[in-house]
């Protein structure tokens, strides 16, 4: 299908080999060193282990125009957008945004609109709040299947990838390594600790690897706020809205700011950074999914701040209309990188073993 | 615009001649003592940095673990070390100097943005002796070059300097070439690090004889020897043997210039080496690789076109490190000896005698001297020696790589140049265009970066010192 790819994928991985002077950048030139010849599975494996830090490529003697023409990054990122069109469920949707942001945009209007109509069509059935605009119970029901059937199309994924890397029932040590590197985001340090070569050239800066952490744990608090919330609705008889001394608010806030600023931050660097060491074809597509990302967030923010006014109901609609198309595209957009990324190195870490 | 056009010719302090490791020591050294300094790089950005893009790590004393390195590793062993390969041929003074000075040098390279990571699979042997570059030498390249221009060092690529004026006992102009143009300047100070003449096969022909031809240059096209040769026929004094290259055997297969690291190939000794004739002619199990490496060069270069042969069935195919290109594979040696163009009926009659001559090899072990030999061969094999005889069989062919030469300028532990008369008042040389000071034969893992290290800091202080 892309036997092209893979066949310059190994050709570069096997010249990697014979080299080896990068081996304490990453996890992926341990991984390179461990074989002697590269099958499909392993070189799907090295592209999603890569974190496209770039400091294999300024560091390599080895690049055009010399003609061994090496450029490391580009192809395991063409290798692992493609490992990602194969791997999605329903296949076509990966094609589709994971490579435009026009596209993803279009997603976002779709979102916008459907909530629009579910406050007309709908309203609030007696609620208050955010609830005058749409019942909590409309909530539930459109947002319930768009959180869990991406779920179940990533699970479909994450088990094709699973299984074409040869991955074996994991231990709690595994997950304890996989996980303690995706917190700290280690493969983003350079292994000396200064960072990578992301946005300009050869110089190592943190800007990209505290840009992703922001985005990460950004995110991670805002679903937080939201789960927090869902259990004190439920569990508690506490429906919204919370004060801003509650943990929904606190985590949801936090998560906000700091999603809002990773995603511009993120934005930043990718507009300075070098195209040509990574899969151009997916640009847009990336920039697309950080620009709703990052509307999620603001969206969101503003709703917490104008919530009193008359520009609530609007606000409200374009805030539920980003989250809508954000976690119906989860699998087939920039997102579903962290949870191959986290198979990778589930996957590398027993391999280590 | 150039920095050459942007400037009068006598606005410099310090001009430095050559961008790699050397130079570019030579150059932060020297703007750190206040200096204004220019470097003329030759080659163009992507492949500025002379040899020491290619180089991995820097062999270093010490006294107690240092960074990344372990245990200890003192003067005497070292130069202990060092007088093993170079046969006694260097100067002890300077190699003291070089030596001694390195410890200090690595928590100066660190500072400097240099990063040094562990030693690298399949290099144990050298975890106490040598620190690599994390990323190997282009990354510690882009490191000084960050250095040297945030402390306003001006860089100018693609700057061919073409003649030094050496008037009255110290150097008045400078003459570069950039963009089809000419440039005079009139630098204080001149520090030479623009490396050996390996890269101009004329002149390495004319050294070594026509055999050079075949040959192929491991390290950077741009060491072609301009300034050396423009120096020496000025009469400054140089020091090492005009004849001789630094050689070791690669893979045939390898680009002409600049193949480096990956074209090394390590499976001589589970092999038998034949030549275009398919004959056996060196001990392929003498000593351990590393050992041996080097002398397989000239082995190879003495052979009828410069060609060498290694034969090798499928037994051995994972014990030695994977090289840049796949072996050459075929399941009988006759068809191994059509795809590598031997004559096949010699071929499978070397290997039948050196087969026959094989005894008992219950005792085989593949990295140490294992003394499974051959018997009543010529040449032998001495150790490692197994029956050629299980399919598939695999083959590589094997050229010449040159690595440096030695002929380079006499300098004092000053890194000062000189002529017959005495020392040339701003001239000082760094790098591999002063090691065969050090190095008269032979070579040592990681020192080629110590001596450019070393010197160049020194070149860099005298010179910022007599520009003031």
């Amino acid at each position: 299908m892309h036997a092209d790819l893979l066949q310059e994928a190994r050709r570069q991985s096997e010249i990697c080999n014979a080299c080896r002077y990068c081996e304490s950048y990453c996890a992926v030139f341990p991984a390179i060193h461990r074989e002697r010849a590269f099958a499909d599975a392993d070189l799907t494996q090295l592209a999603n282990l890569c974190h496209n830090c770039r400091n294999c490529y300024y560091a390599c003697q080895y690049t055009a125009p010399h003609e061994f023409a090496l450029n490391l990054p580009k192809i395991l990122a063409e290798l692992r957008q493609e490992s990602w069109d194969d791997f999605a469920w329903p296949r076509g949707f990966a094609r589709l945004f994971q490579r435009s942001g026009t596209a993803i945009a279009l997603a976002a209007v779709v979102g916008l609109a459907l909530m629009i109509w579910a406050a007309r069509a709908i309203g609030p059935a007696g609620g208050e709040g955010f609830y005058a605009v749409l019942s909590h119970n409309a909530m539930v029901a459109i947002f319930a299947p768009a959180f869990l059937l991406p779920l179940a199309s990533l699970g479909v994924s994450l088990r094709r990838y699973w299984r074409h890397v040869g991955g074996r029932p994991l231990t709690r040590a595994d997950i304890l390594a996989a996980f303690g590197s995706a917190a700290r985001m280690r493969n983003l340090a350079g292994g000396h600790g200064d960072g990578c070569n992301f946005e300009d050239e050869d110089r190592f800066s943190q800007a990209r690897r505290i840009a992703h952490q922001l985005v990460m744990y950004g995110f991670l608090l805002c679903f937080a706020a939201t789960s927090v919330a869902t259990v004190m609705h439920y569990a508690f008889a506490m429906p919204a809205p919370y004060p801003l001394l509650s943990l929904p608010k606190l985590f949801g806030i936090t998560g906000g700011v700091m999603l809002a600023a990773g995603t511009g931050w993120m934005v930043a660097l990718k507009l300075r950074a070098d195209r040509a060491l990574g899969d151009a074809s997916a640009w847009g597509g990336e920039i697309g999914f950080v620009l709703l990302l990052g509307l999620v967030a603001v969206s969101g923010l503003a709703l917490y701040a104008l919530g009193q006014t008359a520009a609530m109901p609007g606000l409200l609609a374009l805030h539920l209309g980003a989250v809508l198309a954000f976690f119906l595209l989860t699998p087939f957009t920039k997102m579903a990188h962290g949870f191959y990324r986290l198979a990778a190195l589930l996957r590398e870490a027993q391999s280590r073993r | 615009m150039s920095p050459l056009d942007r400037h009068p010719a006598d606005h410099w302090d310090v001009a430095i001649i050559g961008g790699g490791n050397a130079g570019l020591c030579a150059a932060i050294t020297a703007a750190e003592a206040g200096a204004r300094v220019i470097v003329l790089e030759t080659a163009p950005k992507p492949y500025r940095g002379g040899n020491s893009r290619h180089t991995r790590n820097f062999r270093c004393m010490h006294e107690g673990p240092l960074s990344v390195l372990v245990e200890r590793y003192d003067e005497e062993e070292y130069l202990e070390d060092l007088l093993k390969v170079t046969g006694g041929r260097t100067d002890e003074g300077l190699a003291r100097l070089a030596i001694r000075s390195s410890q200090a040098c690595l928590p100066w390279m660190e500072a400097h943005g240099v990063r040094f990571q562990p030693s690298l699979s399949g290099t144990l042997s050298l975890a106490r002796t040598n620190a690599f570059f994390m990323g190997g030498g282009k990354s510690l390249v882009n490191a000084y070059y960050r250095t040297a221009e945030g402390l306003g060092v001006e860089v100018c690529y693609e700057a061919g300097v073409t003649h030094l004026e050496l008037e009255g006992g110290r150097i008045t102009r400078v003459d570069v070439t950039q963009g089809g143009q000419s440039f005079s300047l009139t630098p204080r100070a001149v520090v030479v690090a623009s490396g050996g003449f390996q890269a101009d096969l004329d002149w390495l022909t004319r050294a070594w004889g026509p055999a050079a031809k075949n040959f192929l240059i491991r390290g950077t096209p741009y060491n072609r020897g301009v300034v050396l040769a423009d120096l020496l026929a000025q009469g400054v004094e140089s020091v090492g043997d005009p004849t001789q290259c630094h050689a070791v055997a690669i893979d045939g297969r390898a680009p002409k210039f600049d193949g480096g690291i990956v074209t090394r190939l390590d499976c001589v000794p589970f092999s038998i080496v034949v030549n275009r004739d398919a004959e056996r002619f060196y001990d392929e199990g003498e000593d351990v690789w590393p050992k041996r490496y080097a002398i397989w060069g000239r082995l190879v270069a003495a052979q009828p076109d410069q060609v060498g042969h290694v034969i090798i069935d499928a037994k051995s195919l994972e014990l030695f490190m994977p090289s840049v290109f796949p072996p050459i594979r075929g399941e009988t040696l006759d068809e191994l000896a059509g795809k590598m163009g031997l004559p096949a009926d010699r071929l499978r009659a070397t290997v039948a005698a050196f087969n026959a001559a094989c005894g008992d090899t219950s005792a085989f072990h593949p990295t140490e001297l294992d003394g499974v030999a051959t018997t009543g061969i010529e040449p032998p094999k001495t150790n490692w020696a197994r029956p050629i005889d299980t399919p598939p069989f695999y083959g590589y062919a094997l050229r010449t790589g040159v690595t440096f030469t030695y002929l380079g300028l006499k300098v004092d532990a000053r890194a000062q140049c000189c002529t017959a008369s005495g020392p040339i008042e701003n001239l000082w040389a760094a790098g591999e265009t002063m090691a065969g000071s050090i190095l008269g034969q032979g070579y040592l893992a990681g020192f080629g970066m110590t001596i450019g290290t070393v010197f160049g800091r020194i070149a860099g202080q005298e010179a910022a010192a007599h520009a003031r």
